[in-house]
């Protein structure tokens, strides 16, 4: 399968899955509780946000062929989003600062000036196309190493803390061997040795990632299994793999989401500095940001590029963070803390 | 006697919800010289609250809306924080329901009492711990010397308590306010407990602010007794008159589910439905939603105080109506275990 | 107290097993010494060249115990290599690995040393003062500060005090090193400005939450009710509390201070572990990064057991056992 249709697929699920959750949250008095005092203190973050995945979204949804792109040889038979068909057709020679009418070296005139809100890069192309197109990106590296990570980590933690013994032991020593290595260095390795791929910076985030939810997951299901309405159930006689899935991992489920949120920022920053060891993700905004680089020492130089890829990356960051905090508050005030 | 300590009025507000409850609400009594008052009602009525009030010091986000608390004649809701700080300690202690994790856990106990007496007395860190011996002796705690140098893990929960109370009496304070300090211990120390307070407000001449839910104790302890239902005082009196002769229908109810009272064989009877949480409390009498003799007015007005005696106050429609029912409770006396 | 050590210490070597166990896998059987030899050699050098260089480093062994060589294979000599510090020599360059690493540690340590004092000096105190207030607007500006110098990816602010300080206002030389200690601090100045701004942020976050934390227990209102004034509870009563938590904190990163720092190193051109280790990345140098990623984990395993060793002397309810 391509890789557009199967992009699209994605969406589809995406959006189908938004709805059923939302469902979910509109029925359970709880959640939806917790989702109201959320907005109530973090509205700003929510939209910026919405607005990050919204573009990501758009960036996703593509399809081959359209009008936009005219004699370009190369973008008519390829795969278009619709964020690219936005931007499509307005490439220069090279750099031009924002929304100006010449070339930045050289002075020519350019093909559509005043036209580049944020100016273009080296090979010509709008920096706010490319900006926008790195919210794609980051939401697909914090979305697919979560979603390498919580099955396996839930797995893990879950028959460890449930069942104790040999598989406890087991888990554990697995544990402290991922954390006793560096973490950074450890990334690192996995990329080189499994190869440079937008996958398996993914598969190596979450194999990092997945020992603080692990861990998580395990100390919680060892206290919710000493509580008296597991034992009751227990002691009447409901299956092993009844209680787990009845009543372990739905009381899991807001722990999932905090860590999820507050994992999230760490792993889009932690993008970014592989993309500076160039075994990061194509089209980041770490690349964006390595390539600027030796813009700064242009004279005169090239600020937009790395400004344009920094605030959105730090834009993002925030936003995350922010409700990640509020999220932590509303939802589970004690079990767990930062930095564990 | 003198009057020692006065509260009129005294209104805390929590912010829940949106909504600013007050979980004490115009709080009325006096504490005179020399003279235990015991503050009951059912977990969650405010009873601690009111104590940390008086103390100023109700955590956050709570706060103290309005009243005054008179420690002679000067009002502590008015002094400045370095005031308070003197009074804290020095002329009002406090022991509280957990001696489990009211200690320091890194600081050794005797370093913890010699901290509370310097920081009101100047003397020698020698001379203080000199007097820290000295009270942890009076207070009952065996081999002082080394209980001096443990941490507060290393002692049960009796002796934390007692190692507290010497905290609390280091300074002579004129007011104690003990909320529930035997709660959280065995039924044999509590009584050790609570005999050697008695004996000790004796010796220092100090008066003490008993907070409990147990009727037992206050029957045992209590000069005058205060009953809080909900956020507010409902009853109070000399301990024969509440207890004896109880006017609230909440007073009577809580008296009658007392097993000692009850008559053997019977069921116990309980007092109908459950305490309302502080968002759900009614307009006008608090209890109106589980009392058998509410009326429209009852659920409409709140109760303003009806005296019967001098020293005996309910507040209550159907005592002031004449409507409540025979003063009930049994004869405290033959109650005590 | 001897016996908890040994059985600390035993548990401690079963998992630097696993970690070679684990790096065996990914170095031997995820990437084969094949794929390593190509990628030093070149893709189309003859099967022949590939050979020989496997033998001069010593990759020419069958994989895994297997009849014939139950001791002569990769996984033996992997662990016994590794656990007699005989690291071999570089796959990129030839030179012994062990030599490159003696000499990266003083640099490392010259930047992260400072470093780590600083941060600590900085942030616990701010923290105190942040907790301190509680609850007010000078608390709740804290903490938004705090997130927001955490939100900035720590490659902006490289390359922005690279920019900034470094070559607008010429403050200090943008990057360098040199052996004589009084040349070598203005060459420091830099990466540890950006080494503190940039750790600061989640520092005094995490202090903070620790801080408070504490402030809400028992003991605290037993202090306030015996008089203590709040500067006093803060100094004596929370903060010893608080060691606890953050000392598993403040220990680990002991270790890691030999490592280094990947980022600032490399950045500012300090020829430190964290500047060779990005090399090996860069000139695909498996060996190097294995060496890395060994000695990391051995430095972690050590800060853990010195971790659990101090519990005893700052909580008196820890009895080691």
């Amino acid at each position: 399968m391509e890789a557009w249709v199967f992009s699209n697929i994605v969406v589809a699920i995406l959006i189908t899955a938004a709805v059923g959750l939302t469902g979910v949250v509109l029925r359970s008095r709880m959640w939806s509780n917790a989702f109201l005092s959320l907005w109530r203190r973090r509205r700003v973050a929510i939209i910026a946000i919405g607005f990050y995945v919204l573009v990501a979204l758009l960036d996703s949804v593509s399809w081959v062929g359209g009008e936009q792109f005219g004699e370009d040889a190369v973008a008519k038979y390829q795969a278009q989003s619709i964020l690219d068909r936005a931007f499509a057709g307005i490439r220069e020679r090279s750099y031009s600062a924002p929304l100006a009418s010449v070339e930045f070296y050289g002075g020519a005139p350019l093909v559509h000036p005043g036209r580049h809100l944020l100016g273009t890069d080296l090979l010509g192309r709008d920096v706010l196309h490319l900006a926008l197109k790195g919210a794609r990106v980051a939401l697909l590296i914090g979305g697919l190493t979560s979603l390498i990570a919580i099955p396996l980590a839930l797995l893990f933690g879950v028959s460890a803390g449930y069942f104790g013994g040999r598989i406890d032991d087991f888990v554990f020593f697995i544990m402290s061997t991922l954390a006793s290595m560096p973490g950074l260095l450890l990334l690192i390795t996995l990329i080189m040795v499994m190869g440079k791929s937008t996958f398996s910076v993914c598969i190596a985030l979450a194999v990092t990632g997945w020992v603080g939810f692990c861990r998580v997951s395990r100390g919680e299901t060892i206290k919710l299994r000493e509580l008296e309405y597991i034992s009751a159930a227990r002691a009447l006689g409901v299956g092993e793999m009844r209680i787990i899935f009845r009543h372990i991992l739905p009381n899991l489920a807001h722990l999932v989401i905090i860590t999820f949120v507050l994992m999230f920022s760490g792993l889009v920053l932690s993008e970014a500095i592989l993309s500076w060891l160039g075994i990061g993700v194509d089209g980041s905004w770490g690349q964006m940001i390595d390539q600027a680089r030796d813009e700064l020492s242009r004279d005169p130089i090239v600020w937009w590029n790395i400004s344009a890829a920094g605030s959105a990356l730090f834009g993002l960051i925030l936003a995350v963070n922010f409700v990640g905090d509020a999220l932590r508050d509303v939802m589970d005030p004690r079990t767990l803390r930062e930095g564990e | 006697m003198s009057r020692l300590l006065s509260v009129e009025g005294l209104t805390t507000r929590f912010p829940l919800a949106g909504v600013h409850v007050p979980i004490v609400d115009e709080s009325t009594f006096a504490i005179d010289r020399g003279e235990v008052l015991a503050l009951v009602g059912e977990s969650g009525c405010g009873k601690s609250m009111t104590a940390l009030s008086i103390m100023r010091l109700v955590p956050k986000p709570g706060r103290i809306h309005s009243g005054r608390v008179e420690l002679l004649g000067r009002d502590l809701l008015g002094l400045s924080v370095t005031e308070m700080r003197a009074v804290r300690g020095g002329r009002i202690s406090m022991i509280f329901q957990e001696p489990m994790t009211s200690l320091n856990p890194v600081m050794r106990c005797g370093d913890q009492v010699v901290e509370a007496i310097r920081l009101h007395d100047e003397v020698s860190r020698k001379d203080a711990l000199a007097r820290c011996r000295e009270l942890f002796v009076q207070v009952g705690i065996p081999d002082p010397d080394a209980r001096l140098r443990a941490y507060p893990h290393q002692l049960s929960g009796g002796l934390k308590q007692r190692v507290m109370i010497a905290m609390a009496l280091s300074t002579r304070p004129e007011l104690l306010i003990a909320d529930e300090p035997t709660t959280a211990l065995d039924v044999t120390i509590q009584a050790q407990i609570l005999r050697q307070l008695l004996e000790l407000r004796r010796e220092i001449g100090m008066s003490i602010l008993l907070i409990t839910h147990d009727l037992g104790i206050v029957n045992e302890l209590a000069d005058r007794v205060a009953v809080m239902y909900a956020g507010r005082i409902i009853e109070q009196g000399e301990r024969t008159d509440v207890l004896g002769r109880a006017l609230h229908p909440y007073t009577q109810g809580l008296l009658r589910s007392m097993p000692a009272l009850a008559t053997p064989g019977r069921r116990l009877p309980e007092i109908p439905g459950v305490v309302p949480s502080p968002a759900e409390w009614p307009m006008g009498c608090r209890f109106a939603t589980r009392c058998q003799l509410a009326e429209d007015r009852c659920r409409r007005e709140v109760p303003g105080a009806t005296a019967r005696s001098d020293n005996h106050v309910a507040s209550c429609h159907a005592v002031e109506e004449g409507r409540a029912q025979a003063p009930a409770g049994g004869e405290p006396e033959g109650a005590a275990r | 107290m001897l016996a908890y050590v040994i059985r600390r210490m035993a548990y401690g070597v079963i998992v630097v097993l696993g970690v070679l166990f684990f790096l065996f896998l990914l170095f031997f059987t995820v990437t084969s010494p094949d794929d390593v030899a190509r990628k030093a050699l070149g893709e189309r050098v003859p099967e022949a060249v590939v050979e020989q260089w496997k033998v001069n480093h010593g990759y020419d062994k069958p994989l895994f115990p297997e009849p014939g060589a139950w001791t002569d294979n990769m996984l033996v000599e992997h662990y016994r290599r590794m656990l007699t510090f005989d690291f071999g020599r570089s796959d990129a360059d030839d030179t012994p690995i062990a030599d490159r690493l003696r000499a990266g540690v003083g640099p490392s340590l010259a930047l992260t040393v400072p470093l780590f004092t600083f941060s600590l000096l900085a942030s616990i105190p701010l923290a105190l003062l942040v907790a301190l207030f509680r609850d007010t607007y000078i608390d709740r500006m804290g903490v938004v500060l705090c997130v927001l110098a955490m939100s900035v990816s720590i490659l902006l602010y490289i390359i922005g005090a690279q920019y900034l300080i470094g070559r607008l206002l010429h403050w200090f030389p943008i990057s360098g090193f040199d052996a004589d200690p009084r040349v070598v601090v203005r060459f420091l100045a830099l990466p540890l400005l950006v080494g503190l701004v940039a750790g600061i942020g989640g520092d005094v976050r995490f202090y903070r939450t620790v801080f408070i934390e504490e402030s809400n227990t028992d003991f605290v209102r037993t202090a306030r009710a015996k008089g203590c004034g709040e500067a006093r509870i803060m100094g004596r009563h929370v903060l010893r509390n608080s060691l606890i938590p953050i000392l598993t904190q403040v220990v680990l990163a002991i270790p890691f201070l030999f490592t280094g720092s990947l980022l600032l190193e490399s950045f500012f051109g300090i020829p430190g572990l964290g500047a060779i280790t990005v090399d090996a990345i860069n000139g695909n140098d498996f060996s190097v990064l294995r060496t890395m990623v060994y000695i990391g984990s051995l430095l972690f395993v050590g800060g853990q057991i010195l971790t659990d060793l101090s519990y005893g002397l700052v909580d008196p309810r820890v009895r080691l056992e």
